[in-house]
């Protein structure tokens, strides 16, 4: 039971895919303009990842080592192909929104890095829980991207005006550059902390094997 | 004529494929850090772009639109491309084991180039004939390697440059492909598109 919390929880934060490990970089820049943008992209990715890492996941046995990478597109892209079409029909809007991506989460390295480094050796339960957390680490790594960009180039969160109409809206943040300045802002962050985090620790185990020490003198 | 060179400027330089349209991030952040590594990558990349915006133009109008199946674009174009990566990588290792040399390494991870997906999906949309495919895919392989070549010049001389310990790395690439794409943003009137 503990393993399988431990590898929901990575996917969170030590291998979280967008800001850590740095795949699936196309639609967490294209897509972020808008918090809910980057929810509902999250959401889609999700399903195809966790779906997709099960059904490979149960065949594993049945698939060839050597053709394995088109088998494991051909599952993925059956998947998209879902997602696309319940998207067009029931939420049009955002399909619009999201447009050419949707059909691009085929080629999301997080999708095939699972598949390839999990679910073609995992049980199906552990590559479903492996699955899931990848995909809540994506989709809180979305939305936040979604409600800094959105925010600070329109001054709005969820579409809710929070800042004052005359307060000045950086528009260049929900431009393409303003892609790049948040990720990569938001990346050097999370490098802070880990920084920070690891010296606490460091220096809580070093000084309690000192203090060990200072009693056993 | 004016058409096909108002596809290729706009796709080089207005709707650069990495700086505005985010398309191809994984190669232009993996592979930028020598320009040598760069330029090949662009190379085999545009040779990928041409040839699959080609067969997947052919495949969009004759089989799948014809036969009223235009919902398995997803999966066909995605099959077309990895056995066109598979089949380029076997045809350059007999033909050319130079080329295959200097290529080799980066055809594989063309397959999951969402630019070369994307490629496709964007000719079946706009509608283009098979030339204005061809110029399309030409134009976007020559910004792909722009893209690349520019920001593995300035990786290369980042290495000497002092950057806070939590921003090297990627942190610094993504914020330079910001300043980047800032400059591409001038493009941006050159035409109305």
């Amino acid at each position: 039971m503990k393993s399988l919390r431990k590898e929901f929880l990575k996917g969170l934060w030590d291998e979280h895919p967008t800001f850590r490990l740095l795949i699936g970089m196309c639609p967490t820049l294209a897509v972020t303009t808008a918090a809910s943008n980057g929810l509902a992209m999250g959401l889609a990715t999700t399903f195809v990842l966790v779906c997709s890492s099960v059904i490979i996941s149960l065949m594993k046995d049945l698939i060839p080592k050597k053709v394995r990478i088109p088998c494991y597109i051909i599952i993925v892209a059956t998947f998209v192909t879902i997602a696309d079409m319940v998207l067009a029909a029931y939420f049009p809007d955002l399909h619009k929104v999201l447009g050419l991506f949707i059909p691009l989460i085929v080629v999301n390295c997080i999708i095939l890095g699972r598949a390839e480094a999990y679910a073609s050796k995992m049980p199906v339960f552990h590559s479903f829980i492996d699955a899931l957390g990848m995909g809540v680490g994506i989709i809180w790594g979305l939305t936040f991207l979604g409600i800094v960009r959105e925010f600070l180039g329109m001054g709005s969160v969820f579409g809710m005006q929070i800042l004052p109409e005359t307060a000045t809206s950086w528009v260049i943040f929900i431009l393409p550059p303003g892609a790049f300045f948040t990720l990569g802002i938001v990346v050097g962050l999370m490098n802070q902390i880990n920084y920070v985090l690891e010296r606490r620790k460091r220096e809580r185990t070093t000084g309690s094997v000192t203090a060990g020490q200072a009693v056993q003198g | 004529m004016g058409e096909l060179a108002l596809i290729f400027i706009g796709s080089v330089l207005v709707n650069n494929f990495v700086l505005v349209r985010f398309l191809g991030i994984c190669p232009f952040l993996g592979v930028s850090k020598e320009l040598d590594t760069a330029l090949g990558m662009g190379m085999a990349t545009t040779f990928v772009l041409v040839l699959s915006a080609a067969a997947t133009w052919l495949v969009q109008t004759f089989i799948l639109v014809p036969f009223g199946m235009p919902f398995l674009q997803n999966v066909a174009f995605i099959l077309i491309i990895a056995s066109l990566v598979q089949l380029v990588e076997m045809f350059l290792q007999k033909a050319s084991p130079g080329l295959y040399r200097a290529l080799g390494i980066f055809l594989p991870l063309i397959t999951t180039n969402c630019a070369v997906l994307g490629l496709a999906i964007l000719v079946s949309q706009k509608d283009y004939t098979l030339i204005q495919a061809i110029v399309f895919a030409l134009g976007t392989g020559a910004g792909f390697t722009l893209a690349l070549a520019m920001m593995a010049g300035i990786r290369e001389q980042l290495q000497f440059a002092d950057i806070p310990k939590a921003l090297q790395g990627a942190g610094i690439a993504l914020i330079t492909a910001g300043l980047m794409s800032m400059a591409f943003m001038g493009f941006s009137g050159l035409i109305a598109m």
